[in-house]
């Protein structure tokens, strides 16, 4: 499995990575970024290697037969659940689950909202209209729900295959991105760079694809990842609700389990309480590194300890939001 | 009023495409899932019923699918949403009623105070940049980060299992023995009602509050800048008037964006009462989908979405009130 023969081809085949000049300078991250993404990594870590650090496997069950279950102790760390498997194993293994689903839903719901947004606001027109209404219909139906009576009845098979959930999740989400993007490119398609290439007779994929796009980036970037803390929020839920094949093993199902055997009653926190805290923490690195993207996309909305307090007097400059090309103009009228 | 015309054209649109989609959802299935769930019925229900819901659902083949989406519609539309099979063959529509009142008080009480504290709590952090208030809006973004019902889950363990200073579930106190409750405006009930509400409302209200607080801050930021704030702090206005005076301009996009958060809050809130037990549309809905009370589920589609489209239609309405410039005939 770790044959040495890919890694000596890749170091062979880029001899221009040691020769490439020294970064001018480290770039520096906003804390908010540096920590969301190392919570973030961490989990894609577990999800990666959680089946390898796992102690126990899924069906393992600890030999004592009774039916209550076990405090955390020095053999089962977060102790067991009612039928004696090792719940610390089964954080560790459902992390891939509840993670890959996430993600496949955020990367289907981004492919989509790029596709309808760029689209509908580039073109414009009835195509906009029409797609624009589309968008509006998804952003008011409840997706939720409406999941929840797609996905009960389906054939076992197919409540057990992360594509196929991942891509229903996807089908509910992304409609929020695809609102932000139109409106995005309806301001860029104007920019005095897009009008060029438009005149020099560029088509319209390779604007969209090489002018437009590109400056979209962080958006795209931002709502990938709030459709992932959505597609997460979603999974999770239809796995608590029991929409979701139990099979998964996913931090949904264990929160379900914990519930239907009555553990808050029993107070037995071992049980529901971490992966409770797993899917608080994953949605809080998220949203922490989508916090600074927001603050990379718009500077001015950064807290800065800067004790302005009030309304500022400065005569002659008055900010608006604008692109980056007028403020140019400005600084220089000045 | 151009615009207002236009959304409610919109809104026609939307909820033609929801009853739509409630008729094509049970039929679009994959393999026979339909026969499947009817299968599943046996023996709950007559095999008289049985066979007038296969009809319903057109898994007798015996209609054409467009008589049957007429004839759909017309019931849809005159309120018949069909028996539901887990509440001994009660309409479905007498079911939602009783939960309804339940759920609209969940959501707007919440919603209400989200709006009220998140507006204020932006206006100041907004206005006070790097000050004390302004710590709050990352701290409130980490409970938006994190799936409702989870937040509920962990205030239900903390402030309901663990401290005991609230009940844990329901919708009123059904436990006591020395005090039998009579449904209506009198105190006890009501004193009861709204004890019950608070785990569920704080876990609404803190899970949306994020998005006004943030919304706020950051239109604030810009809208200070504005000349015309410039020009109202020049004049020498108290602090407050200047205030208010940004404020209003910043409220609009905040009130444009909570729009398309509605649906999010309302399905949020329906997982919310998933986890207190709490007697309304969303526990209903955990129910149906236990018992594949079909009927049910259909109908509860149906009065969400609407609701949600009220909802939007309201928030327009609000818009239309606080910006004369979308009165103005374009």
């Amino acid at each position: 499995m770790t044959s040495t023969l890919p890694t000596e081809t890749m170091t062979g085949g880029s001899p221009a990575t040691p020769a490439a000049p020294a970064r001018r300078r480290r770039r520096h991250y906003p804390i908010k970024v540096q920590v969301g993404a190392g919570i973030t990594l961490f989990f894609i870590l577990i999800a990666i290697f959680g089946p390898e650090l796992a102690p126990h496997s899924a069906a393992w069950v600890a030999n004592t037969t009774n039916g209550t279950p076990q405090p955390p102790s020095g053999s089962n760390w977060l102790g067991t659940d009612n039928t004696q498997h090792d719940l610390y194993s089964a954080l560790l293994l459902g992390a891939r689950s509840t993670l890959l689903i996430s993600f496949v839903a955020g990367a289907f719901a981004t492919v989509l909202s790029v596709a309808m947004g760029v689209t509908s606001g580039y073109v414009g027109g009835v195509t906009d209209e029409v797609m624009s209404i589309i968008t509006n219909i998804f952003l008011a139906l409840p997706g939720l729900l409406i999941l929840m009576v797609i996905l009960k009845p389906l054939p076992p098979g197919d409540q057990n295959n992360s594509l196929v959930i991942g891509f229903v999740v996807a089908l509910s989400s992304w409609a929020y991105g695809a609102r932000a993007l139109r409106a995005q490119t309806l301001t860029l398609r104007d920019q005095d760079y897009v009008v060029s290439a438009r005149v020099i007779g560029e088509r319209k994929r390779r604007i969209v694809i090489y002018e437009i796009l590109p400056n979209l980036l962080p958006i795209v970037a931002a709502s990938f990842i709030f459709t992932v803390i959505y597609g997460m929020g979603v999974y999770v839920a239809l796995c608590y609700l029991g929409v979701v094949s139990p099979a998964s093993g996913s931090w949904g199902t264990l929160l379900q389990t914990a519930q239907a055997s009555g553990a808050i009653e029993a107070n037995q926190w071992w049980w529901y309480l971490p992966p409770a805290l797993c899917i608080a923490l994953v949605g809080i690195g998220l949203a922490l590194l989508n916090f600074g993207i927001d603050e990379i996309i718009n500077p001015r909305i950064r807290s800065s300890r800067s004790k302005r307090r009030d309304v500022k007097f400065q005569l002659g400059l008055t900010p608006v939001v604008r692109p980056a090309t007028s403020t140019v103009v400005e600084g220089e009228q000045l | 009023m151009p615009l207002l015309i236009r959304r409610i054209g919109f809104y026609l649109i939307a909820a033609y495409a929801a009853i739509t989609l409630d008729f094509f959802i049970p039929r679009m299935l994959p393999g026979n899932a339909l026969s499947a769930i009817l299968t599943q019925m046996r023996g709950v229900v007559t095999p008289a019923q049985l066979a007038s819901m296969a009809a319903e659902y057109g898994a007798d083949d015996k209609q054409s699918l467009l008589s049957q989406y007429f004839t759909y519609v017309g019931h849809t539309l005159s309120g018949n949403f069909g028996l539901s099979l887990s509440h001994q063959e009660t309409p479905v529509s007498t079911v939602l009623g009783g939960d309804l009142p339940w759920t609209i008080g969940l959501i707007g009480s919440a919603t209400v105070v989200a709006f009220l504290l998140g507006t204020l709590i932006g206006i100041m952090a907004g206005w006070r940049r790097g000050g004390l208030l302004d710590a709050i809006v990352p701290v409130s973004t980490f409970f938006q980060a994190i799936p409702y019902f989870v937040l509920g889950l962990l205030l239900l363990i903390i402030f309901g299992s663990d401290l005991a200073w609230f009940p844990i579930g329901g919708g009123y106190d059904t436990t006591n023995r020395y005090v039998t409750y009579v449904q209506g405006w009198n105190w006890p009930y009501m004193s009861s009602v709204l004890q019950h509400l608070v785990l569920p409302g704080t876990t609404v209200v803190l899970a949306s509050i994020a998005g006004w607080i943030v919304g706020m801050r950051n239109m604030m930021i810009t809208t200070m800048d504005e000349d015309y704030v410039l020009v109202a702090a020049a004049k020498g206005l108290s602090r407050f008037r200047v205030i208010g005076i940004a404020a209003r301009n910043a409220i609009l996009p905040t009130i444009s964006n909570f729009t398309l958060s509605i649906s999010l809050v309302v399905t949020g809130a329906v997982l919310v009462e998933v986890v207190f037990d709490y007697p309304g549309i969303g526990n209903e809905m955990f129910n149906a989908i236990t018992a594949a009370d079909y009927p049910l589920l259909q109908g509860i589609l149906l009065v969400v979405t609407f609701a949600v489209l009220i909802a939007n239609f309201l928030a327009d309405l609000a818009y239309v009130v606080l910006d004369p410039r979308s009165r103005r005939e374009a």
